[in-house]
């Protein structure tokens, strides 16, 4: 946990402008992420995750606007600088070389029209113009073997491969250019568990060889809690608890984490009765003055209304709770 | 949230005659294929499952393992190419028992409540015309009176509140809810489960297996649960019985399958399947029984099967039988049962003791 910080995103806000009004999708996101960290981001469908991905990547388009915030990026020899300041032009130098995105379909991030080697020898020799054809079809085939992919499927079109391969296909060319982060949004959820566990599996072999970091989107903690090394916890756009991933399975402070996590059936363990999290996430265009938990909380009191409470460092984690407040009077009673 | 009682495990109720049985099914299509020729899929082969009142069985697998046909040939969407569907014994065919009686017995649940329930009717209206069809309420009052009834034993409470609600009013899980409440409607005996909670958000998903749950407990239906989430299966189940690439591999009670499976493929379904409790206890961990074979292995093609056990192009014991023939069932005495050569041929030392657990993170710094 000594790597230097990678990512700083700091009160990080996006609004979607609507007609009927604004609604909040994130909201005052702060975290540092570390050089070749991965950072798990769970949360239920609505929470925000997927409008963070974008955020972080400046690919977000209107409706969505980025209303306040910095993410600062460390690059490795230079100055530190601002991605929400930057223009697009500086920010297309950026993508693939430093920055990469894996999405969760991979039918629709593959042109259908273009052969799988041709849409890795584009983006190689976009970005080192230098690359001659061949050298950039070697380079291809490197890069598809890495993931377990054999070099003779490039001359192949996507609807040739099966969906495990497409899905592969493209962490490898998220890759392609050797960058420092690579964000995925839920790559797995379109493939069977056997083929997510091999594809993880990969992620973490090449994230050892690459040392890349990763912000990883998902709405299954429990695949999570294997895979990443500090999670986040996303509701209604807020991070309401963020920690190692074993603090947050065995120690889980927030009691959205923990209903999230007992919302999993172990696999081995014995059995007991699980409840899940009864009510549904809040209107983000009518915020709560308080906890958006609130309503769904089984410790909701008085103090959960008044302000919506800060992240607090408590013990090894930071969680988003008033029960963790010194000053609420409630907070004793916690164990 | 009212309490639901813990699924206890029970054992096999083989003395009881099953309420809905498939025996011997099998479904080919038939498709044109790339160059314009037919192409016979072989969806599900020679498939045997039997329900029972008051038990749920798990048919698990992968996405293209066959499950999904399994479920529709129960629910008489698709005529079996071969094998029969038996309901209290009696033969379904043609001739056979009319399909009304059949829907009035045997109800389907879909995967995707967004798109099994009419955007334009009301919960009254959707609820209301499953009782008047079947002829289990016929008064304007009776009608209200079985909706409220149906909505309460869903958990939708107040009904009041649901009656008069479009399905775009409702969440996911509320409208899950509704569309079991319209199955309830017709008062069957056995609920077909598709993939019933894999579109809902994690934190209600154990509601709704609750709600299964008890409908099992307390009306005692008969539940198959089809699913690709081998740990939601234990949570509900009583029976899980295992699918690939169309042929039931394995099946018995729940945590002998999972505890001791007896078939490469539901270990390799095991090994893949996220386990918290696993990896963040035994820290790293040695190599798997899979990743030594490095090859990155994909389910068959189910117009271009492999012959005899499907599994064997992918299998690490793969014999020469393996690529002949399909094994005979092999039964152990608590009720499991398997179909595979390593069982027929004294090689299932292979597969036990089972190997260390495996951690998604092998090197940890």
């Amino acid at each position: 946990m000594t790597d230097p910080a990678l990512l700083q995103v700091d009160g990080l806000s996006v609004d979607y402008l609507t007609p009927q009004g604004s609604a909040r999708a994130c909201s005052d996101i702060s975290f540092t992420l570390r050089r070749g960290e991965i950072l798990g981001v769970a949360g239920e469908s609505g929470s925000g995750k997927s409008t963070l991905i974008t955020a972080l990547t400046r690919l977000q388009r209107p409706p969505a606007v980025t209303s306040a915030g910095r993410i600062v990026y460390h690059p490795a020899d230079g100055e530190p600088v601002d991605l929400v300041a930057q223009s697009e032009r500086a920010l297309r130098r950026r993508r693939w070389r430093q920055l990469a995105i894996v999405m969760q379909s991979a039918m629709d991030c593959l042109n259908p029209v273009m052969r799988l080697g041709a849409q890795f020898t584009d983006v190689l020799r976009t970005h080192d113009p230098s690359l001659d054809r061949a050298a950039a079809w070697q380079r291809a085939g490197e890069l598809v073997r890495m993931v377990g992919i054999a070099p003779d499927r490039l001359p192949a079109y996507p609807h040739e491969l099966s969906g495990g391969m497409r899905q592969r296909s493209l962490i490898a060319l998220a890759l392609a250019c050797d960058p420092d982060l690579v964000v995925m949004d839920e790559p797995t959820t379109a493939v069977d568990v056997v083929m997510q566990r091999q594809i993880l599996a990969q992620v973490l072999r090449l994230r050892e060889r690459f040392g890349f970091a990763v912000v990883f989107v998902t709405h299954d903690l429990s695949l999570l809690l294997e895979l990443a090394d500090r999670i986040a916890i996303m509701y209604a756009g807020r991070i309401v608890e963020i920690g190692s991933s074993a603090d947050l399975y065995h120690r889980p402070k927030h009691p959205y984490t923990k209903g999230l996590r007992d919302s999993f059936p172990p696999l081995h363990a014995p059995l007991r009765e699980l409840s899940g999290i009864p009510g549904s996430p809040p209107d983000l265009r009518d915020p709560l003055p308080g906890c958006a938990f609130g309503p769904r909380c089984p410790r909701a009191h008085a103090a959960c209304e008044q302000a919506v409470p800060p992240l607090r460092t408590v013990e090894a984690q930071d969680v988003a709770c008033v029960l963790y407040d010194p000053q609420n009077p409630e907070a004793t009673a916690h164990a | 949230m009212p309490d639901t009682p813990v699924p206890a495990p029970r054992g096999t109720s083989d003395s009881v005659a099953p309420v809905l049985e498939a025996v011997g099914v099998s479904k080919h299509f038939e498709v044109r294929n790339r160059g314009g020729n037919n192409a016979v899929v072989r969806a599900v082969e020679n498939a045997g499952i039997a329900l029972h009142r008051g038990r749920i069985v798990a048919l698990v697998g992968e996405s293209g393992s066959g499950k999904t046909t399994v479920a529709r040939i129960l629910g008489r969407f698709y005529a079996p190419t071969e094998g029969e569907i038996r309901l209290h014994g009696r033969p379904v065919a043609a001739g056979g028992i009319a399909r009304r009686d059949y829907f009035r017995k045997v109800q389907l649940i879909f995967q995707d409540p967004f798109g099994s329930l009419n955007s334009l009717h009301r919960v009254r209206y959707t609820l209301g015309r499953a009782l008047k069809l079947h002829g289990h309420a016929r008064s304007r009052r009776e009608v209200e009176d079985g909706v409220i009834d149906l909505l309460r034993r869903v958990n939708l409470t107040p009904p009041e509140q649901y009656l008069d609600k479009f399905p775009h009013e409702l969440s996911g899980g509320q409208r899950q809810r509704v569309v079991i409440a319209r199955a309830l409607a017709v008062r069957p005996e056995v609920l077909l489960g598709d993939e019933p909670i894999s579109m809902l958000d994690v934190s209600i998903r154990l509601d709704v297996l609750n709600l299964l749950a008890k409908l099992r407990d307390e009306e005692g239906l008969a539940l198959l649960y089809i699913t690709h989430d081998i740990a939601s299966a234990r949570y509900l189940c009583d029976e899980i019985d295992v699918m690939y690439a169309g042929q039931l591999v394995e099946g018995g009670p729940k945590e002998a399958v999972i505890q001791s499976p007896k078939h490469p493929y539901t270990r390799l379904l095991l090994d893949s399947s996220p386990d918290p409790g696993r990896s963040l206890a035994a820290g790293s961990a040695s190599e798997g029984l899979f990743t030594a074979t490095g090859e990155l292995g994909e389910p068959p093609d189910p117009a271009d099967p492999p012959t005899g056990c499907r599994f064997h192009p992918r299998c690490p014991f793969a014999m020469d039988e393996c690529r002949e023939s399909f094994p005979e069932r092999t039964e152990f005495p608590d009720g499991q049962w398997v179909h595979c050569w390593l069982h027929q041929k004294g090689r299932a030392h292979l597969l036990a003791p089972a190997p260390p657990a495996q951690s998604l993170k092998e090197t940890r710094p």
